[in-house]
């Protein structure tokens, strides 16, 4: 029994830390493409923002530096990507290939040029990295049944992104039903030229919403590379960007419907990664199988096989004045 | 007394187009001002760029005597002005309530701004009649209700100057009787109002004085109660109009085209309801009817466009039914020919030659396909240059983008390329929209030709003149039924206006 | 509203994309000053590592075979209005079809018979992975782009699955398979040359190439000389024109999707059959993405897509020979500039535009 809640805990906390980095790039997703912008660019700008927050922490030995210029990496390509899809009506989907081509090939160039060791950064010591914090009173409660093992294993001992990014989820649910922006965020995925019509500047707006997006990503890529693990390595966002997509769609384009998304693709991550090589009699557990499952379930879902994702009405669509 | 709004030497150009070249008006306080013009006279540009929409490349904008710069609708709304679009500016999916505050929220945070709202809503809904329910959701509303969600949003904001911009094109003549009351107490109220529309009737109706704009400039101005329909058309094309066409008594054959309990529904909502008619050879029959009331629908099932869900159609010996459905271009082969209502949608690809738009839907047999299976190059472009030539279309270059013609030329090579193949059947839905005066004089003899030809055609137009000079009998929709049926020499532009908001109770009313 | 300034064809055609295309060497070159390398001295290195000698053109051409057959994927999928995205997963499946048919075939010793067998499973095998997300699009309305990403994902997933449980070779400690005898293996071009005295050094062109000229023909022909071209690209310029014409829209989609596959499928052809002679995992990596660049660069149109194909072989051979030459400088250079093409010839493509347009407007304006 007690080994069962064990397991079961540290099951969860797995699924919760595979899970952040999805999470901080879906909810870059929900600003972006509430907005309207398209933004298939996420894996790249996390990817991105994992190399310079890396590269900065190992040059100054501050985590907070490599959170800032990890940010700052994904904004400037999240203006890019603004640029190409607000500024100049280009094509979303081409701009989000692009910017994950782009960071994949630029990561690579100057980490090699560098560091010289075949992509990688330089492991970083614990004081320049983001490393599990534990809460007060993890210890004492620890003997007490079901909860000390969660609080101790779930709740406390999880990195400072991780519970930035619970928070974060809260904000951005609450931004876009409560605030101002939200409101006018959303109606411009839906109805730019009522947006424009109510005298808004939708340019303006859309931009704000893709700075958001590249700083939520850039978190994301932060997290990979100083808290999660301990330095840049070559194509570490391993598709993770497009998992937070397919979580997006999962969960509607709503703030908790794709958190709850990306916790489900998380917790099959982490069931995956304990079956692996597990032996039920002879039959060798498929662990592809349910590394498939985030893929198959979204094509089904946008199949309406199972419900229905309806993405707001403009996104993907560039905004031109006139009748 | 000061103008409530005044423009002087207002231009703006598009690229080469000049649309705004030099517009001088001025518009005293507490009155309805109307501008009519034709199609691409620069009525709305005008007004989009009073309201910010697009930015002046010269001259100036005075509110009550004071020069001001319109350089976003923000500006405008500033100035108290409010414009009520001719396709409405309201998010869909969002409540009226969430409508109105767009943009004029008070605060950062939602809930205080929408209680205020809710009141302010309330109160103005009480003063003008302007009644609407805040939580409904957009999409679920009539279009009547939708326009007075536009019109509150205006005056929510303050509005002292109201535009509306053809605001009876989708309503019913009931409906734009309400409009035009509301629009009257607003006046009492010392609202300025300017009514864009192209409908001589209403302008008479609702208005105190009028512009006439022509070809980017406002050519005139009239009191309305001075002038007459017949000298603000003449003012608006620049010359004498004949309304009346030229034509000889049909002679109608044996029927070309049946239509029996034909339906249409989406989602459980009818769109034609049990609609059936015959159209025979030799005789044009016209639809009437209020825009969107299923006559888009019918034009599409004929065309092959559509699936119909109940009914049959019989042409060509062929019987169409749900379970047997033809595509267009079956239809095509059995003789039909079909000039869209709307063009851009339907007719053409901007990013095609003229060339290859001369030959859209017949891409399949000869002479454009060879018989060696691939196109035949030199057949597409003698049948354009043919085409070009009988419909005079310019410029005659087939090898120019159909995007680079003009909306009228673009029309001619559309109804040209309809009518070459010799069709038994032709559906012509607004054949004559956007296009200059001589050249709609050119398409209704055209049409009238072919009709004398034998061929069966139905007119779907929203110009109850156009209907009414060249069918040989009129069915009136409403609501996907057709409501009614006149014999062409005997309509009245009265009675088709009932049955078209179907009010009309027969002989005995 | 905005009116696009109407330019004179060849601007249209051909200075602006040539200018897009230099933009973003342009930047290229900044990448490779930013890390101390001499820009010009890079693409000397590249242009001799890329066409210096009979083996690196060898290698040049057979890197363009590839991005020829998935820049005709995308081009073809474009032309009907849609974005193929999963030329990645189309190639990676196209493979397994030809590896399949090798391995299952290749004891007969029929070479004549094995390698149209294989390169028919390479197309049908690419042309069904392309096929589901295209039925998904046409009966059930799910975006194409997305559906695609994930069937990359999905036959990236499969392939290890395949390879690492049932494919792989007998006594193998990597997942592969077994080598594929000689009936299953293309000929090279060296091997010809040689054959016929012509003394070259070896490298893995092979008869692939002929066969992606082919393609290119064909593509060709199909798109601007037939009927159904002529559907094809009205169905994506504007759908419901080509409804109007009587094109069967749903199956026009999945046509043009499954043509798609098939040509993205041939990359299997030449790396499986070509060279490897074996199936592996990963074989097809990045000429997916790749072919978005190339098509994008050539315009959709085939001549456009050879030249652009051949500009990206040159790369990736030149590159390779390049991170030699100046250590600083890594083959993933190669990928930054793909990505830079694709921003400055797709994304950003109308931010070049009003640069060119400036000395006609005047004359524009005079006309109205």
């Amino acid at each position: 029994m007690e080994d069962a809640i064990f397991q079961i805990v540290a099951l969860l906390a797995g699924t919760l830390r595979i899970a952040t980095p999805l999470i901080l790039c879906a909810m870059g997703g929900v600003f972006s493409e509430n907005a309207g912008v398209v933004d298939i660019g996420l894996e790249g700008k996390m990817l991105a923002a994992a190399f310079a927050s890396a590269t900065v922490a190992s040059a100054t030995g501050s985590p907070w530096l490599g959170l800032t210029a990890g940010i700052l990496v994904a904004c400037a390509m999240s203006l890019v990507h603004g640029a190409a899809c607000i500024t100049y009506r280009g094509n979303q989907i081409v701009s989000g290939v692009a910017i994950n081509i782009l960071a994949s090939g630029l990561t690579m160039v100057f980490a090699v040029a560098w560091f010289h060791m075949g992509g990688q950064t330089p492991g970083l010591d614990n004081a320049a990295r983001f490393l599990p914090i534990s809460l007060p009173g993890s210890e004492s409660l620890a003997g007490v049944p079901l909860i000390g093992p969660v609080y101790a294993n779930l709740i406390s001992g999880q990195t400072l992104p991780v519970y930035l990014t619970i928070a974060l989820v809260f904000l951005t649910a609450w931004t876009l039903s409560k605030t101002r922006f939200g409101l006018r965020l959303r109606a411009v995925g839906e109805e730019p030229k009522a947006v424009d019509a109510a005298g808004i500047s939708v340019a303006g707006l859309r931009y704000r919403a893709v700075l958001i997006c590249g700083g939520f990503t850039g978190i994301a890529g932060t997290y990979l590379a100083i808290a999660q693990n301990a330095n840049f390595s070559r194509e570490m966002s391993a598709g993770q960007g497009y998992i937070a997509l397919a979580a997006l769609i999962f969960g509607k384009w709503k703030a908790w419907g794709a958190f709850w998304a990306c916790i489900l693709f998380g917790f099959l991550d982490a069931v995956a990664i304990r079956l692996q090589g597990v032996h039920i009699g002879a039959f060798a557990v498929p662990t592809q199988a349910i590394q498939a499952m985030p893929y198959l379930l979204t094509v089904l879902l946008l199949a309406g096989f199972i419900g229905k994702a309806t993405a707001p009405k403009n996104d993907g669509v560039p905004y031109e004045k006139g009748e | 007394m000061t103008p409530a709004i005044e423009l002087r030497g207002l231009e703006k150009s598009f690229g080469a187009v000049r649309a705004n070249a030099g517009v001088d008006m001025a518009v005293p306080p507490g009155t309805i001002a109307g501008i009519v013009g034709e199609n691409g006279a620069g009525k709305t540009t005008a007004m989009n760029v009073v309201y910010g929409m697009y930015r002046a490349d010269a001259g100036e904008i005075l509110i009550d005597g004071k020069a001001v710069r319109h350089d976003s609708p923000a500006e405008a709304i500033k100035h108290r002005v409010g414009m009520v679009h001719q396709h409405f500016m309201l998010v869909e999916n969002f409540t009226v309530l969430e409508n109105v505050v767009l943009g004029a929220e008070k605060g950062a945070l939602l809930e205080a701004g929408l209680a205020a709202a809710r009141t302010e809503l309330q109160r103005l809904s009480d003063e003008y009649g302007l009644q609407v329910s805040p939580d409904a959701r957009i999409s679920d509303l009539p279009v009547g209700e939708q326009q007075r969600v536009e019109i509150l949003k205006c005056l929510y904001r303050g509005a002292r100057i109201l535009i509306l911009d053809e605001p009876t094109a989708v309503l019913t003549p009931q409906e734009t009787d309400r409009l035009f009351r509301i629009l009257k107490a607003l006046k009492a109220q010392g609202t300025t109002v300017i009514l864009i529309s192209h409908k001589l009737k209403e302008i008479m109706a609702a208005t105190d004085l009028v512009f006439v704009m022509r070809a980017g400039k406002v050519v005139a101005m009239r009191e309305t109660p001075n002038t007459t329909r017949e000298e603000l058309a003449e003012l608006m094309v620049g010359r004498k109009v004949h309304w009346q066409i030229e034509r000889v008594k049909a002679s109608p054959g044996a029927a070309a085209l049946t239509v029996e309990h034909l339906s249409l529904a989406a989602g459980g909502v009818p769109l034609l309801d049990d609609v059936g008619f015959t159209l025979h050879e030799g005789e044009i029959v016209g639809i009437a009817g209020v825009s969107g009331n299923g006559q888009g629908e019918l034009l599409e099932i004929l065309s092959g466009i559509l699936k119909p869900t109940g009914g049959l159609i019989r042409i060509g010996g062929r019987e169409i039914t749900p379970r047997h459905p033809a595509d267009a271009s079956e239809m095509r082969t059995l003789g039909l020919a079909h000039v869209p209502e709307d063009r851009l949608k339907y007719a053409m690809a901007g990013q095609f030659t003229a060339a290859e738009t001369g030959m859209l839907g017949r891409q399949r047999v000869l002479p454009f396909k060879g018989p060696n299976g691939l196109i035949d190059r030199a057949a597409i472009a003698r049948h354009c240059g043919d085409l070009m030539e009988r419909f005079d279309v310019r410029p005659r270059r087939i090898e120019q983008l159909a995007a680079h013609f003009s909306g009228g030329n673009q029309q001619k090579l559309v109804i040209a390329r309809e009518i070459a193949c010799a069709p038994k059947v032709l559906l012509a839905g607004q054949p004559t929209r956007g296009v200059d005066i001589g050249a709609i004089a050119f398409i209704h003899r055209q049409l009238m030709a072919l009709r004398d030809g034998g061929c069966a055609i139905l007119l779907v137009s929203c110009e109850l003149d156009e209907i009414m000079g060249l069918s040989d009998r009129i069915l009136v929709m409403y609501g996907g039924k057709i409501v009614g049926e006149v014999a062409g020499e005997e309509a009245d532009e009265r009675t088709i206006g009932l049955m078209m908001a179907n009010v009309w109770k027969g002989d005995a009313a | 509203m905005r009116a696009r300034e109407k330019l004179p064809a060849i601007v249209d055609l051909v200075v602006i994309p040539l200018a897009n295309v230099v933009l973003a060497f342009l930047a290229a070159g900044l990448v490779v000053l930013a890390i101390g390398g001499n820009p010009i001295r890079a693409v000397e290195v590249m242009i001799s590592g890329a066409f210096g000698d009979s083996e690196a053109v060898g290698y040049t051409l057979f890197y363009t075979t590839d991005y020829i057959f998935t820049g005709l994927a995308v081009a073809v999928a474009f032309h009907a209005g849609l974005f193929n995205i999963g030329g990645e997963g189309q190639a990676y499946i196209g493979g397994l079809g030809a590896g399949l048919v090798a391995l299952a075939l290749d004891h007969t010793g029929m070479g004549w018979l094995v390698i149209p067998v294989a390169v028919a499973a390479a197309a049908l095998f690419g042309a069904a992975w392309a096929a589901v997300p295209a039925y998904l699009q046409a009966y059930r309305g799910s975006h194409i782009v997305i559906t695609t990403i994930m069937f990359n994902f999905l036959a990236s997933i499969l392939m290890v699955y395949l390879m690492v449980n049932v494919l792989i070779g007998p006594g193998n400690m990597s997942p592969e398979s077994r080598d594929f005898l000689s009936a299953a293996q293309l000929p090279l071009f060296s091997d010809w040359l040689d054959g016929m005295g012509i003394s070259v050094h070896g490298s893995p062109f092979n008869v692939a190439g002929i066969l992606a000229v082919l393609c290119g023909i064909v593509v060709w022909l199909l798109i601007w000389r037939t009927p159904w071209g002529y559907e094809l690209r009205l169905l994506g310029f504007n759908p419901s024109a080509a409804r109007y014409a009587g094109v069967n829209e749903k199956r026009m989609i999945i046509v043009a999707m499954c043509l798609s596959g098939a040509l993205a499928g041939f990359v299997g052809v030449n790396e499986v059959l070509g060279v490897h002679h074996r199936l592996l995992l990963d074989y097809a990596l990045g000429y997916g993405f790749g072919g978005i660049a190339v098509a994008l660069m050539g315009r959709n149109h085939p001549v456009g897509i050879a030249f652009a194909a051949l500009l990206f072989g040159a790369l990736q051979q030149g590159g390779a020979e390049l991170s030699f030459e100046m250590p600083q400088v890594t083959r993933e250079m190669v990928v930054a500039i793909q990505g830079l093409v694709i921003l400055f010839s797709g994304a950003l493509a109308q931010m070049t535009r009003p640069w060119f347009e400036w000395p006609f407007r005047r004359r524009l304006g005079g006309e109205a």
